[in-house]
């Protein structure tokens, strides 16, 4: 019945974005840009306005919109205005924010299935509010003529209403029977099909019984059931995807001496790339030119900056820190490191297609019964009466009878409830069955670098310093862009301290930078060129020409929420693994810091992965929480996985939840929400299961009349949605 | 029993009506914001002019 939608890994995050992106650019009239964000933290009346008021005070803002279902802003304002300033205002008043795609939004934001959903739901609903009029009075005890007329009339509401609203169930049934399946829609085709025809019938013969009232309201029901299915998916989905991707569509290519932006993927192995501080690598390939120092957290999980200088080579996806580099393309494309690392996502058994949900179990136990139970009713009662209209009449009350309408809000209105709840809290359920497959939890394994530490450096030993060097170090780091320059800025700042008079700061791309005070060469940078035995912690060096050289040691910053998961984790029993591409002796502080147990350092992606296999085949059921590119194809392999809103897109598509918020906590929440929504789902088949017992065998002897049809299906349909209600 | 006649029309085009209402609501994206909308008629910043 839930028909499983698997977001397909796009091979190559940036391409999926770069079409719509450009086709955006073109379109977009220069006279005023819309600019959507989201905005997880807003949950409240004094949240819209704290927020929209703040925008509305920004400098060429023109109106500001918050949607609180959606978690997101809509901005109008001039053209100059960048997505990053807005951003930063957000954050001054206190709320954390990230840019959305506005190609990908423009296409969501005219919900056209959605919508269809919604139109046939209500058409189905007037249409049945008026039949049930009509069958009340029949009930009531109109006779004759006045009772045929009743029935006539409801014919032509119902026919045509049937015809519009019931074409999701027939689409969907076709398809089934097609490739020779069964579905949940076929014995609901099944039924509704019979229930006009034999009603049809009944009525052209002036009979008692027509069942017009029950074709409409199971397929009210249904549709209700399946709007929320789809509502609750497509929040996700729409805010999931359309985080705008981090990865670079353009390349700067230098060509007979010029510069030229070209789209990545016109490339060629052999052109000269130039590659900007701060910019990402667009291809594999060799530094011809330039020193710097380059990021590879993302790929491979190292905290520590490695040194570029020419000759050393590159991979697509590094961060460029500090200089400009000239880079010789030695593979582009497909070939590259970053793709080869999307094919082991596709190579990757996909812990969800392991899964069969709950809904498709009762669905291959319940279509063969139900179809079973009525072609025995109807030949049973053949045989005994030998007339075809009784025998086709009650075998069409046990199809009626017996039609999942609890089974098929059964699912729905759980999830609505449970990702409702989640989303509340700053998580998004992407994937239909994530829900249930949390639940068998009982392994998390975790990454290090921007998951479970938030990737930034923070500077661990100010105290250890005298003012002096505290000063001549600020001025230096403030000449810089460097992530650990930054850092010791700010942390220098907070602590008050004013920079010195340094002369003639100059940065040297790859080192570190350089200065004059009082006369004398004063350095900021790596050990090696300060003159000092290099350590393994991450540091910078300062020194005064004619002192001994002192180290500013850093440490990688630990995600808000992280020590609060693996508490709550360890204390539900569950085992906590940490599995890191950084050094060793990183990793392990780490996980004795959080407590963890069981860690893995130096792991490359495929090594992550099949730990992740391994622990699968051992019968564990593993909850992968990653965020870069290195873990992409352990968070497919697992059972289920989240990824924070930072991580990169191809990890965020490699994910069952996404969590919007930088915080970690709520997943140990998750947990106990996917539990309990787990809980309510079987609760709810058994509801329906108890509801069938009863009334089949009322059905099947031949005392059931439409009244007795409508009072099961109603109430069973609103036991089951009230229990699941009972989880918000 | 002729009154059937008045009350069974009064019935089906007043679910019409219903119904046309209902496709306005959806139309003019009445449904895009609900828990937005709960919220918003807490703030009294609005109570003058309804926000566009």
């Amino acid at each position: 019945m839930t028909a499983t939608m698997r977001p397909t890994p796009s091979a190559c995050p940036a391409c999926a974005a770069a079409p719509a992106a450009e086709a955006l650019a073109e379109l977009e009239a220069p006279k005023e840009a819309r600019i959507a964000l989201s905005v997880p933290a807003v949950h409240c009346a004094a949240c819209i306005s704290t927020v929209e008021s703040a925008l509305a005070k920004a400098p060429g803002v023109q109106s500001a919109r918050v949607n609180l279902t959606l978690k997101r802003v809509q901005i109008e304002a001039d053209p100059d205005i960048m997505p990053d300033d807005l951003i930063k205002v957000l954050e001054r008043v206190g709320y954390e924010a990230h840019e959305l795609d506005a190609g990908a939004l423009s296409a969501t934001q005219t919900d056209k299935t959605g919508r269809d959903l919604l139109m046939r739901l209500a058409v189905a609903g007037f249409a049945s509010m008026n039949v049930m009029l009509l069958s009340v009075s029949v009930w009531a005890g109109a006779a004759d003529a006045t009772r045929d007329m009743f029935h006539w009339i409801s014919a032509a509401i119902t026919l045509p209403t049937i015809a519009f609203s019931g074409v999701p169930f027939f689409k969907s049934a076709w398809g089934a029977l097609k490739h020779h399946r069964l579905n949940m829609d076929v014995p609901i085709v099944l039924a509704i099909v019979l229930a006009l025809v034999t009603s049809l019938w009944e009525t052209s013969l002036s009979g008692h019984h027509a069942y017009f009232d029950a074709a409409l309201t199971l397929t009210f029901f249904l549709l209700a059931g399946r709007y929320l299915d789809y509502r609750t998916r497509a929040i996700a989905r729409s805010a999931a995807e359309e985080l705008a991707a981090l990865e670079v569509p353009r390349a700067i290519v230098i060509r007979n001496r010029e510069e030229k932006q070209v789209p990545v993927a016109e490339v060629v192995v052999g052109d000269m790339v130039l590659v900007r501080p701060g910019g990402r690598m667009p291809v594999d390939g060799e530094i011809v030119e330039g020193m710097s120092e380059i990021d590879r957290s993302l790929l491979t999980g190292e905290t520590v900056p490695v040194l570029a200088e020419p000759g050393k080579g590159v991979s697509a996806g590094e961060v460029n820190l500090t200089g400009p580099l000239v880079v010789r393309a030695t593979a582009v494309g497909k070939d590259t490191s970053l793709h080869r690392m999307a094919d082991l996502v596709a190579i990757a058994e996909s812990g969800r297609s392991r899964y069969t949900s709950l809904a498709d179990k009762a669905a291959k136990l319940y279509a063969p019964g139900v179809h079973i139970l009525s072609a025995l009713s109807f030949v049973g009662w053949w045989l005994y009466t030998w007339d075809v209209r009784t025998a086709l009449n009650i075998a069409a009350a046990v199809l009626i009878i017996t039609c999942p309408c609890a089974l098929g809000l059964a699912v729905p209105a759980v999830t609505t409830a449970a990702s409702g709840r989640l989303f509340r809290k700053g998580m998004l359920i992407k994937h239909a069955t994530a829900l249930e497959r949390l639940a068998q939890v009982d392994t998390v394994v975790f990454d290090k670098t921007g998951t479970l530490t938030a990737g930034t450096p923070e500077l661990t030993n100010l105290g250890d310093h005298a003012a002096r060097d505290l000063e001549i170090a600020l001025a230096l780091a403030e000449g810089s862009s460097h992530p650990l320059s930054q850092s010791l800025t700010r942390a220098a700042r907070d602590a008050g301290v004013t920079p010195a008079k340094v002369a003639d700061i100059a940065e040297v791309p790859g080192y570190g930078t350089e200065g004059v005070w009082n006369g004398q060469r004063v350095r900021l940078g790596r050990a090696a060129w300060v003159g000092a035995q290099s350590t393994d912690t991450t540091a910078a060096w300062l020194s005064v020409s004619g002192e001994a050289p002192r180290a500013f040691t850093f440490t990688d910053r630990l995600r808000e929420g992280s020590e609060q998961a693996v508490k709550a984790l360890l204390d539900a029993g569950k085992d906590v693994i940490l599995i890191s591409g950084d050094a060793t002796r990183a990793v392990e502080d780490l996980a004795k810091r959080l407590g963890i147990q069981h860690w893995m350092a130096e792991a490359l992606p495929a090594d992550k992965a099949a730990r992740i296999a391994h622990l699968s085949q051992q019968g564990k059921h593993v909850l992968m929480v990653g965020d870069g590119l290195n873990d992409t194809a352990a968070l497919a392999a697992a059972d289920v996985s989240i990824s924070p809103a930072s991580a990169l897109d191809a990890a965020r598509v490699a994910s069952d939840i996404v969590l919007l918020g930088g915080d970690l906590s709520p997943i140990a929440d998750a947990l106990d929400t996917a539990k309990s929504a787990t809980r309510r789902i079987r609760e709810n088949f058994q509801i329906a299961t108890l509801y069938n017992v009863i009334a089949v065998p009322i059905a099947v002897i031949g005392l059931a009349t439409p009244l007795v049809a409508a009072l099961a299906m109603s109430a069973s349909s609103i036991t089951v949605s009230l229990n699941a209600l009972r989880l918000r | 029993m002729e009154v059937l006649a008045y009350l069974i029309p009064i019935s089906i085009v007043m679910g019409g009506v219903g119904l046309l209402a209902f496709v306005y609501t959806v139309k003019s994206n009445q449904y895009d914001d609900p828990d937005g909308n709960s919220q918003r008629i807490l703030s009294n910043e609005w109570d003058d002019h309804p926000k566009p």
